[in-house]
């Protein structure tokens, strides 16, 4: 559909980067005269943006909005114009973004309010969303990857905010690592749309992407979804998600489960046009979505840590919409459907998570909780009601939003289409399972709480958020889906929807679905419910738990693969610029005395091994130019 | 009869005034009295380089060959002398900084008196200051404007000299430290002697293949008659002495030695400085005198930079010693500058020389205001250049630790930076060179770069400072107008850098 100049209320959607962004600014500009109300500015920009992010999109009425900035870079051979993109899928995000930001930033007045460093966390999460909010708007590729950075720096920054816990400090660097792999193929496919294309607009490059070859298509769709990957925790690079727990709850909430790990999920969906044309790449978003989902499930049965359970849970559920949006047109707009009820279900899970932690002196171990719900019944209600919405209960947000996955991936009508089909059903299963067993073992049972510990409701500032999100967690499915069709919503963006012939109709499938789920829900009482949980886990496992614990070995995986390597380089270069080529001449004498070459290289002596690596070095440019001219 | 030698003064203007300059220094040693040296001296070198960048500016647009051929004043030239001088102004500004050293200056009081005598430790607290530095660098600067407009391999060399012998002398004249000052003048000196040797050797050898050191009738020579064994050869070792300049990789060894002892706003001098001057010899060398036989050297290019990016990324990232650490990241930025020079066609189209400038500009300013960061951390009575220090800097001074981080995110090529910009518009080139595997190996080794950058901002702002941990002084109006300079210039070329890309591009120009 066509994009039009922006015009009203929309020409002024810039504010919505701007106002956070401000607040950030003001918060870490301000220093301590800011103390005192810098959290309550915080929230307002954030407030203030939903509010405005609702004006446009009430006024958007189906249209593509283009808003013009400014000239970024324009030189004959470079031209990038910023400008922001506001049209039904940005439009959904900015909503979630702002609304589960400003509940979050809420919730988080309360969480924080005794951590000396509450302004500093506010910053960063304004600082944050500011960035997101840039990514979803950006009208370009080259925008969508500063706000991409930019929440990688958030991102990074809150996960280390209690950084004298050496744990939170790993953990933000490993995000940090994983992310930058990543990044590259994001980096690298931008280049090759400038090399080939000439642009980085969504318009130019969509206009223009069937003009290439179809290698060039395949490459642009893998290395965007290695971008994709990285910030979305998929697999291979899933690891720092869990990790990543390290940060203060509501971070987890926000960005670890609501809006920058779906980030993905966006890049994707907005290149729809790439990967319309090259069914290569889509399948590959495909085997990566049904690899993650399963492995997120089959993890997530067995941590211990509440929060890593969660985050578990997250890969899992994200698996699930990079299935959908690697399905084709017909996937689309379920996996956006899940994402936005998942935003909402998932930050309400985490808030709760939180407020358990709150109340148990910050423990995670839920083999130390039991017997909460009587003591908690806010959190208990409101977490409840986030679980059935996750296990897919009937009619309530989950059920609505991966069923449409799930019959989307029958509908593919061949066998692959079975195949996916059973794994999304299998994990619904698992997922039944693991999220049972949190709640038995959090909210009922005999208390196993440490010695001094007294379980205590959180503040209403913290239980209101909680509130709002659980009816969220409630009745975002039946209205997205049901209701208020998100299909007729995205048809600018992906065009009108097709009636599809059902392979397996989808009263079978719900009712597959939700039998699974049951079995799921029976197993974990079976294992879990009906016994004493023990305070310390048992060290005799079969080997299928040993592996989950370990997260599939996921962290060892990428020891032997990069790490490892990486080290083996390093230590390499280091040998050789150490000992130098004096080193490679001296051989014995070099390697008895490295303690005295150490010494030595703060002599003039060695200037001599210094000029013979440059004697080295030109003997190697001479014999290439030489081989080179020959050849 | 003897013709006079056509000469055109006004496109020579910018060297005369940073060479008369330098030239009026040398009196001012002479002839002032030894207290009120400093100020004049100071004056001198100022009114010298900003002299020459306004008569620089002045000369936009000018595309000529003059002094007989030898000089060639073009688009690239203009635009890389006004960089260096403008460079070398702010670097001249870090030499006169007065208020950070208890003994007032960066720079010993007399570097003829030994080190460790006496009479050494009697000067040690004394204000003097050896001011010959400040002709001394006007000098270098000299020779490197001169060093980018050079038209022939003769009047190339003589540059060289010109700017390498001063830099020689000013790396052992730090007031600190001074044995391992005076030995990475030493060592540089030993290995500058050797790399000119190359260039020399090469320069023979071309000489000997086409009869000519004019780079106009180099390239008609190869074009006309191929690249034979003997031009190929020249052209191998002239490239290795320039690339020892630049500190590309695997001639670097010098590097980091001389950066480490070196008085540090020496170092900030020579890795804005010296990087840009090498790396516009470079380009001139390579697309004006061997344009035609590009497919000869542009394999080696691809190569050295590979090596270069990756050595420095991965060494910078065993470092403790933040001098150091910037040494190895001044080889990995050599080897992203050379992506931009493997994007240029041969026959000077594309866009890789505009890049390559824009980069060279933006990294200058960038390498600038982090050495000038350094000069503000101490301890006792040098800096504190240990990355340990350096922890917990943030809450010791909140501004320092912000500027800082603002350079290392710079460095590391972070959006809204002009690190980004730059690394984005060479990288481009190489692309649309077709040089996409070099870009990707490009791109790994700044995800890796990125690691030690951010490394220096997490022990800044995450770490508990050290109980005894160093000062931060407070920098008198040189060094702050150095750092208030170069971190808007590193802000403003990230955000709005379409004017200065613009400028580039129109710069992009070789005649000769």
């Amino acid at each position: 559909m066509e994009i039009v100049p922006a015009e009203g209320l929309l020409a002024a959607s810039w504010l919505l980067i701007a106002l956070p962004l401000a607040g950030a600014a003001v918060l870490l500009l301000g220093g301590r005269r800011t103390d005192r109300w810098g959290h309550l500015l915080g929230t307002a920009t954030v407030v203030a943006a939903f509010l405005l992010g609702l004006a446009c999109t009430l006024q958007l009425d189906g249209r593509r909005v283009d808003v013009d900035l400014f000239t970024f870079v324009s030189t004959g051979s470079l031209d990038v114009q910023a400008g922001l993109l506001y049209d039904p899928l940005s439009a959904v995000f900015v909503l979630l973004i702002t609304g589960v930001g400003s509940l979050i930033h809420v919730y988080s007045i309360g969480y924080m309010a005794h951590d000396p460093r509450r302004r500093r966390f506010f910053a960063y999460l304004n600082l944050f969303v500011a960035a997101m909010l840039l990514l979803v708007l950006g009208d370009n590729y080259v925008a969508l990857y500063v706000g991409w950075e930019g929440v990688g720096l958030a991102s990074y920054l809150l996960i280390a905010f209690w950084h004298e816990r050496p744990t939170a400090a790993t953990a933000a660097k490993k995000a940090f690592i994983m992310n930058r792999v990543g990044d590259v193929g994001l980096a690298l496919a931008i280049f090759i749309m400038f090399a080939q294309l000439g642009t980085v607009t969504y318009e130019g490059v969509f206009g223009q992407v069937g003009t290439l070859a179809g290698g060039t298509i395949t490459a642009l769709g893998l290395l965007l979804l290695l971008g994709a990957c990285g910030k979305s925790g998929q697999f291979p690079l899933q690891a720092w998600l869990p990790d990543a727990m390290e940060g203060p709850t509501p971070v987890s909430a926000l960005i670890h489960a609501a809006t920058m790990v779906t980030a993905g999920v966006y890049l994707i969906a907005r290149s729809a046009p790439v990967y319309d044309l090259t069914p290569t790449a889509r399948a590959v978003v495909l085997a990566v979505g049904a690899i993650t989902l399963l492995i997120g499930a089959i993890v997530g049965c067995a941590q211990d840590d509440i929060k890593k359970v969660l985050a578990y849970s997250t890969v899992s559920q994200i698996g699930y919409m990079f299935l959908a949006v690697g399905l084709g047109p017909a996937g689309y707009v379920a996996g956006l459907a899940h994402l936005l009820t998942h935003g909402f279900f998932k930050a309400g899970l985490f808030l709760g998570a939180g407020s358990v932690m709150h109340a148990m002196d910050d423990s995670v171990d839920m083999r130390r909780f039991g017997g909460l719900a009587p003591r908690m019944k806010v959190t208990f209600v409101t977490f409840g009601l986030g679980y059935l919405a996750l296990i897919g209960f009937p009619f309530l947000s989950g059920f609505y939003t991966k069923d449409a996955i799930i019959e989307a991936a029958f509908d593919r009508g061949d066998g692959w289409g079975y195949v996916l089909g059973g794994v999304a059903i299998l994990a619904a299963g698992l997922t039944a399972f693991y999220m049972t067993r949190l709640m038995l073992m959090t909210f009922f049972g005999r208390p196993r709480w440490e010695e001094g510990v007294h379980p205590h409701e959180a503040p209403s500032v913290m239980t209101a958020p909680m509130v709002l999100l659980a009816l969220g967690s409630v009745f975002a499915g039946f209205l997205l889906v049901v209701a208020f069709p998100l299909e007729e919503w995205f048809a600018p963006v992906f065009g009108e929807p097709e009636e599809v012939e059902h392979v397996v109709a989808p009263i079978v499938v719900s009712v597959l679905v939700t039998l699974v789920m049951v079995l799921g829900v029976a197993a974990a009482w079976a294992f879990v419910g009906r016994r004493e949980v023990p305070v310390t886990a048992p060290a005799r496992v079969s080997p299928v738990v040993r592996a989950a614990r370990r997260a599939l070995y996921a962290d060892t995986v990428n020891e032997s693969l990069f790490m490892r390597p990486g080290q083996w380089l390093t230590r390499a270069l280091v040998f050789v610029d150490n000992r130098g080529v004096d080193g490679a001449v001296n051989g014995l004498a070099a390697t008895l005395g490295g303690s005295s070459a150490r010494l030595g290289r703060a002599q003039t002596g060695f200037v001599r091994s210094y000029a013979l690596t440059v004697l080295g070095g030109a003997v190697v440019v001479a014999g290439a130019l030489l081989a080179v001219t020959a050849g | 009869m003897i013709d006079t030698p056509e000469l055109s003064l006004a496109a020579l203007a910018p060297l005369l005034f940073v060479l008369g300059a330098a030239c009026v220094g040398v009196l001012v040693e002479s002839f002032v009295p030894r207290e009120n040296r400093h100020p004049v001296q100071v004056g001198v070198a100022l009114a010298g380089t900003l002299g020459g960048l306004v008569t620089t500016l002045a000369l936009a647009g000018e595309r000529t060959v003059t002094a007989e051929g030898a000089l060639a004043v073009d688009g690239a030239a203009v635009f890389l002398q006004a960089t260096i001088a403008g460079l070398g102004a702010l670097a001249v500004l870090l030499f006169a900084e007065r208020s950070l050293d208890p003994a007032r200056s960066a720079f010993v009081a007399s570097a003829a008196v030994p080190a460790g005598t006496a009479r050494d430790r009697e000067l040690a607290t004394s204000e003097q200051v050896q001011t010959e530095v400040y002709p001394l660098a006007t000098f270098a600067i000299g020779g490197m404007m001169l060093f980018v407009s050079a038209n022939d391999l003769l009047v190339m060399f003589v540059a060289l000299e010109v700017l390498s012998l001063p830099l020689y002398l000013i790396c052992g004249m730090a007031r600190r430290r001074r044995l391992l000052s005076q030995e990475a003048a030493v060592k540089y000196f030993l290995l500058g002697a050797f790399a000119s040797a190359f260039f020399l050797y090469g320069l023979a050898l071309v000489y000997g293949a086409t009869g000519s050191i004019r780079f106009s009738e180099i390239r008609a020579a190869s074009t006309a008659e191929g690249t034979g064994t003997l031009l190929v050869l020249g052209l191998g070792l002239l490239v290795v002495g320039l690339m020892f300049k630049a500190s590309v990789a695997p001639f670097h060894a010098w590097t980091p030695d001389v950066y480490q002892g070196a008085p540090t706003p020496v170092t900030a001098f020579m890795a804005a400085c010296t990087k840009v001057a090498a790396f516009g010899a470079i380009l001139r060398l390579l697309y004006v005198a061997f344009g035609t036989s590009e497919w000869t050297w542009r394999p080696l290019v691809y190569g050295i930079a590979i090596v270069s990016m990756v050595v420095g990324a991965v060494l910078a990232l065993t470092q403790t010693d933040l001098k150091r650490m910037l040494a190895y990241s001044s080889i990995a930025h050599a080897g992203f500058l050379l992506t931009g020079v493997i994007g240029l066609g041969g026959d000077g189209g594309g866009s890789g020389l505009a890049a390559t400038m824009f980069y060279l500009l933006a990294y200058g300013l960038t390498t600038l205001g982090a050495f000038a960061v350094l000069t503000l951390v101490r301890e006792g009575d040098g800096e504190a250049t240990h990355l340990s220090r350096w922890a917990g800097l943030a809450r010791r001074s909140p501004l320092t630790a912000a500027v800082m981080a603002l350079f290392m995110l710079a460095l590391a090529g972070i959006p809204l930076t002009s690190g980004f910009t730059g690394k984005f518009a060479v990288f481009r080139a190489a692309i649309d060179a077709g040089a996409w595997p070099l870009v990707v190996v490009a791109v790994l080794a700044s995800a890796v770069a990125a690691f030690f950058y951010l490394r220096v901002m997490v022990l800044m702002y995450f770490s508990d400072p050290a109980p005894d941990g160093p000062t931060v002084g407070v920098p008198g109006l040189p060094t702050t107008i150095v750092l208030a300079v170069t971190a808007t210039a590193t802000l403003v070329l990230g955000i709005v850098p379409g004017a200065v890309l613009d400028l580039a591009d129109q710069a992009a120009i070789f005649v000769g």
